[in-house]
């Protein structure tokens, strides 16, 4: 029997504002252990949660980058749930109202585009942070508790764990273009629970399904999924049953393991918040977020396509983040060639931020600066080795291309008179070179281009060299 | 006639995380069976097409600015804690 | 006579005019405490030297709307400075709640003296603060009896002349009950009128902070101060805070007056019945006029409100797990057991019960039938108000279908002691403010009260119509007698 794989996806990304979702205290990671908190975080006696509108803004903006249709009326609830990291024991949520429903995203896998239904996009608070010891007790910090959390519920479109990354991969760019979240997963600020259930081809009703749960990386959601699809084929193969478990994607053992039974035990008991009163989001509220959109990466790699003329694959990579495709244009814009900035974007900057774990916004070089250190290689200012010596100085540093080329005495020699000059008393020492070259030994050119470097310590203009040397040569 | 059952009893004070002897468990079962028999008389009421109430008052969309406030401090916080440890509070871990 | 015997206005004359200073007030109130408190046991906590030095600070400072006035504060309501047990184990020693109620910045910036914290059943749950974990509140007229409840500490300190005023909240008439038992002046505000930010909730939807005080007038001052917009509550009305002591003029003339016949039903006590009436003649006399109306969903508020509270509080009382404050249980083993035999060791019977009733109520498969039932008939219920309201300006009614019973009497039976909130709970299902203000006494000499229903937000025309009544009556003139009776 063949078995068709049924995926869906639970993800949860932390919005990037500056205070929680439900109180005044800093959203901020890193800090010290329960330095952000207040009596609201803690649920002391008393107190009430006040909405932080940018929160809400924020889920909205995340929503409509989702494709998502936007709630006229939303609603909070309480979601109930006793443990030491959820200290209300309820978690302020959404239930039936949530912000966003009915969006979707489009993804490829292996050059086959397709849809993926986003079910629900809803605003909610974040846990505080448990850590179990092993000396009989757990250590909670809550520093998280309260930050402003949106789950992004997919449909039960995907049928493989490679559509499962790209669907990720997919989401985390746009999420990352609207600029609401940092989406870093090793910081927690983006996590993943996935759905799988295996089912008879042709069989309408879903299988049983198991959550996995502690996917630290996209890769090991592809790896999870993959080992529990066969798993669950082995299970079924031999006749048995699949239980609806929680299970948990062990690392070093590349299995997924189970956590718990799911049974009846579960009853959130959800009901409206008394405490926070409704949303009603006017088509002005809407219009007034749609506008602060950015375009998104779809659109933007078909502009780059279509309109620049460039090869797809350089597309994708330039718009693989906002940041290196707003990094791009601006470079554009300060008149730069097109097809230098993508190969230096593509190649040196790309290879620099890899090896040293950085992002853009962690280099000090300014699209600017390389426009101008690109301008420079293009007048012959400098040659591309050069080049390679400001880039460096550049990422490092920062600064003015034009500066760093003056400091480092590292301007083109361009001048004709000069270089003749030069190239004249570099034949007239090496008279056999010349007589070699003329009877066709092609290598005595390069001896004689490497002594007319040296003798200008490498700054000399490369194509102008060769040009004079000819002529020089020939007339002897 | 709602008539609860023990089990279901034992279930709700699970739930709620509430130790039950079998003395508590029929205290609260006499006490579920009154108010759901005595809350029976709201089936009487026809409530077709009425709107639940959740708030006394209708007010829509109040919401703060995102500005962050400090109030209290780490040491602040775990002064009332029943047990702490570097600057964690701590609990019982869930398996003895 | 003594200081405490004069109102709030008289004696912010007084202490205007420096007759009198903040610090002689505070100790004439300590000394009534002292004197009268063993019998009537109305304070958890009395914060004597800090409050005596308080006021000594104040006869060198700024002038206040209660400028000096010895209050006590119901022990639901956060006090950064004091203790705030809400009446149970859970928090006996919850002695630093790190910030104060909205309601006790307000009383604070007018100057207001907080000597202490008030019993009360313990998370509200009551009406006869017989469920406080720590004492038995005694009804001051006669003190076989209860005092009412939730905020029986409240209205029996004031009863007593212990303070000048309190500060209640009244969930299902938590105020307004055992002001009529003690027979004094209490008001539950219009649902979103006083912020309920530190006020440790029971049912969010209903809760309300109000003062209770001796007269209407003084009344009318505490509520000025403590009413208004707050940004930490969400709830609360953004709506301007009128002057209402101006609106105590004396005339009601042409006040239209309903009289819900639920109200006066058989289950009403002959004897209150005949105070309401004697009360209405009394408004005639004034030139206002009455008639019979009905609230036809007034009998299911009861069971609406018992479900509607109990699932709020199911949710409002989880927070309580001996993790970040109040008391851990020290049998526990593992994390399960500290939630389970903190909570358990911790809350009361009633509580409990209510906890259950709560969680059943919401747990799947039964919140359409109980909590989003008795959520549709509440919005029945508020309806019948407003359709009253259309017609009349105020609805007045008893407060209690009984006066004051005799401690134990129905402790057993949780059902006949929920049937004492029969006529108060449909305010708070609607949100309306409601007053209770005393009407006479029984022929055992307990107090009834009257009470006096207003439209959303019509703190005013209540306050009019209480105030008129009170002037034509002498109730609020009389005093308990009290260990030396002086």
């Amino acid at each position: 029997m063949n078995f068709e794989t049924i995926i869906g996806l639970e993800v949860h990304v932390e919005l990037k504002t500056n205070s929680k979702v439900f109180s005044p205290s800093k959203n901020a990671f890193g800090s010290e252990p329960n330095e952000n908190v207040n009596p609201i975080d803690l649920a002391y006696p008393g107190v009430m949660p006040s909405l932080n509108e940018e929160a809400v803004n924020f889920a909205m903006k995340a929503a409509m980058a989702l494709n998502c249709d936007i709630a006229t009326h939303s609603v909070f609830n309480r979601k109930h749930y006793f443990y030491p990291d959820n200290p209300k024991a309820y978690q302020i949520s959404q239930d039936e109202n949530p912000i966003g429903e009915n969006g979707w995203i489009d993804i490829e896998v292996d050059g086959k585009k397709k849809r993926i239904g986003i079910e629900r996009l809803h605003l909610e608070e974040d846990a505080g942070k448990l850590t179990h010891g092993d000396d009989g007790y757990s250590l909670v910090d809550f520093n998280r508790q309260g930050s402003p959390l949106i789950e992004i519920v997919s449909e039960a479109d995907i049928r493989t764990p490679d559509e499962a990354y790209a669907y990720l991969e997919k989401l985390k760019n746009i999420i990352q273009y609207t600029g609401v979240s940092d989406v870093r997963m090793e910081e927690g600020s983006l996590r993943c629970d996935a759905n799988i259930s295996l089912r008879p081809y042709g069989q309408d009703e879903f299988g049983t399904k198991t959550e996995l749960k502690n996917l630290n990386s996209f890769a090991f959601v592809k790896a999870g999924l993959e080992f529990e699809e066969k798993r669950q084929e082995q299970v079924l193969l031999s006749g048995g049953e699949i239980l609806q478990e929680t299970r948990r994607y062990d690392e070093k053992t590349k299995e997924t393991i189970l956590m718990r039974v799911k049974g009846s035990a579960d009853d959130y008991r959800f009901i409206p918040d008394p405490d926070i009163v409704p949303l009603y989001i006017d088509d002005a509220w809407k219009e007034r977020i749609r506008q602060s959109i950015p375009e998104l990466p779809d659109a933007r790699r078909k502009r780059y396509v279509e309109e620049l003329k460039l090869p797809a694959y350089d597309a994708e990579v330039l718009t693989s983040s906002k940041e290196m495709a707003d990094f791009f244009e601006k470079a554009l814009e300060e008149g730069a060639d097109m097809k230098q900035v993508s190969n230096w974007l593509m190649g040196d900057v790309s290879a620099y931020m890899n090896k040293h774990l950085k992002e853009l916004h962690d280099l000090p070089m300014t699209p600017e600066a390389l426009a101008k250190m690109i301008k420079l290689i293009k007048d012959g200012t400098i040659s591309s080795k050069m080049a390679k010596k400001v880039f460096a100085e550049l990422v490092e540093k920062g600064g003015d291309p034009e500066k760093i080329v003056k400091e480092k005495g590292l301007v083109q020699i361009s001048d004709e008179g000069q270089l003749t000059e030069i190239i004249t008393k570099v034949l007239d020492d090496n008279e056999q070179s010349v007589l070699d070259f003329k009877d066709g030994k092609d290598r005595a050119l390069g001896f004689i281009v490497g002594q007319v470097m040296k003798a200008t310590k490498g700054q000399a203009n490369p194509p102008m060299v060769n040009k004079i040397l000819k002529q020089e040569i020939e007339k002897r | 006639m709602s008539n609860i059952a023990m089990d279901e009893v034992k279930r709700i004070a699970d739930l709620a995380r509430l130790a039950v002897t079998e003395e508590d468990t029929k205290m609260f079962k006499e006490h579920l069976d009154a108010i759901t028999i005595y809350a029976e008389q709201l089936n009487e009421v026809d409530t077709e097409g009425v709107e639940p109430t959740t708030h006394a008052l209708k007010l829509e969309n109040v919401m703060r600015k995102d500005e962050p406030k400090q109030w209290t401090t780490q040491e602040e916080v775990l002064k009332n804690a029943p047990d702490h440890k570097d600057g964690h509070f701590r609990v019982p871990s869930i398996l003895e | 006579m003594s200081l405490l015997n004069h109102s709030i206005k008289e004696l912010e004359e007084k202490l205007h005019n420096k007759e009198i200073t903040a610090k002689e007030l505070v100790e004439a109130s300590i000394e009534r405490i002292k004197e009268v408190d063993d019998q009537v046991q109305a304070f958890i906590t009395v914060d004597e030297e800090n409050a005596i030095k308080a006021a000594e600070e104040l006869d060198t400072g700024e002038d206040g709307k209660l400028f000096g006035i010895p209050a006590g504060i119901k022990d639901n309501i956060v006090t950064k400075a004091l203790k705030t047990t809400v009446g149970s184990q859970l928090l006996k020693n919850f002695e630093h709640p790190l910030y104060d109620a909205t309601v006790i910045n307000k009383l604070n910036q007018e100057k207001a003296m907080t000597l202490g914290k008030l019993n009360m059943d313990e998370f509200a749950m009551g009406s006869s603060t017989e469920n406080s974990s720590f004492s038995k509140t005694r009804n001051p007229w006669n003190t076989d009896y209860v005092p009412g409840g939730s905020s029986g500490g409240a209205a029996a300190a004031v009863a007593a002349g212990e303070v000048l005023f309190a500060l209640g909240s009244d969930t299902g008439g938590s105020i307004r009950q055992p002001a009529a038992y003690c027979g004094v002046v209490g008001i539950k505000p219009t649902y979103g009128r006083v912020s309920r930010f530190g006020l440790v909730a029971f049912a969010s939807s209903l809760d309300q902070v109000g003062p209770i005080t001796r007269t209407v007038e003084d009344n009318a001052r505490v509520l000025e101060v403590i009413a208004g917009h707050d940004e930490r509550d969400a709830t609360s009305a953004n709506l301007e805070v009128p002057t209402y002591t101006d609106a105590l003029t004396g005339d009601v003339k042409n006040l239209k007056i309903g009289v819900p016949k639920e109200y006066l039903s058989e289950k009403v006590n002959p004897e209150v019945k005949e105070a309401v009436q004697k009360a209405l003649s009394i408004y005639e006399k004034l030139g206002a006029t009455w008639e019979e109306v009905s609230l036809p969903h007034s009998k299911y508020a009861e069971a609406a409100y018992y479900l509607i509270s109990s699932s709020e509080a199911s949710a409002n009382l989880a927070r309580y797990d001996g993790v970040r404050y109040g008391e851990r249980s020290e049998n526990a083993k593992n994390m399960f057991e500290m939630y389970k035999l903190s909570r358990s060791e911790g809350f009361g019977d009633e509580v409990k019960r209510r906890i259950m009733l709560g969680t059943f109520a919401l747990s799947s498969g039964n919140y359409e039938e109980y909590f989003e039932k008795a959520q549709k008939v509440r919005t029945l219920i508020k309806q019948d108000f407003e359709n009253a309201f259309e017609k009349y300006d105020v609805i007045i009614g008893p407060t209690t279908p009984t006066t004051a019973f005799k401690f134990g009497e129905k402790t057993d039976d949780p059902l006949a002691m929920y049937a004492n909130d029969v006529l108060t709970v449909p305010v708070n299902l609607a949100g309306v403010p409601a007053m209770s203000v005393p009407c006479g006494f029984s022929s055992e000499g307990l107090p009834i009260g009257l009470q006096i229903i207003g439209k959303h937000f019509d703190e005013e025309t209540v306050y009019r119509a209480a105030h008129a009544y009170e002037q034509a009556t002498d109730h609020h003139t009389k005093r308990p007698q009290l260990g030396g009776g002086k």
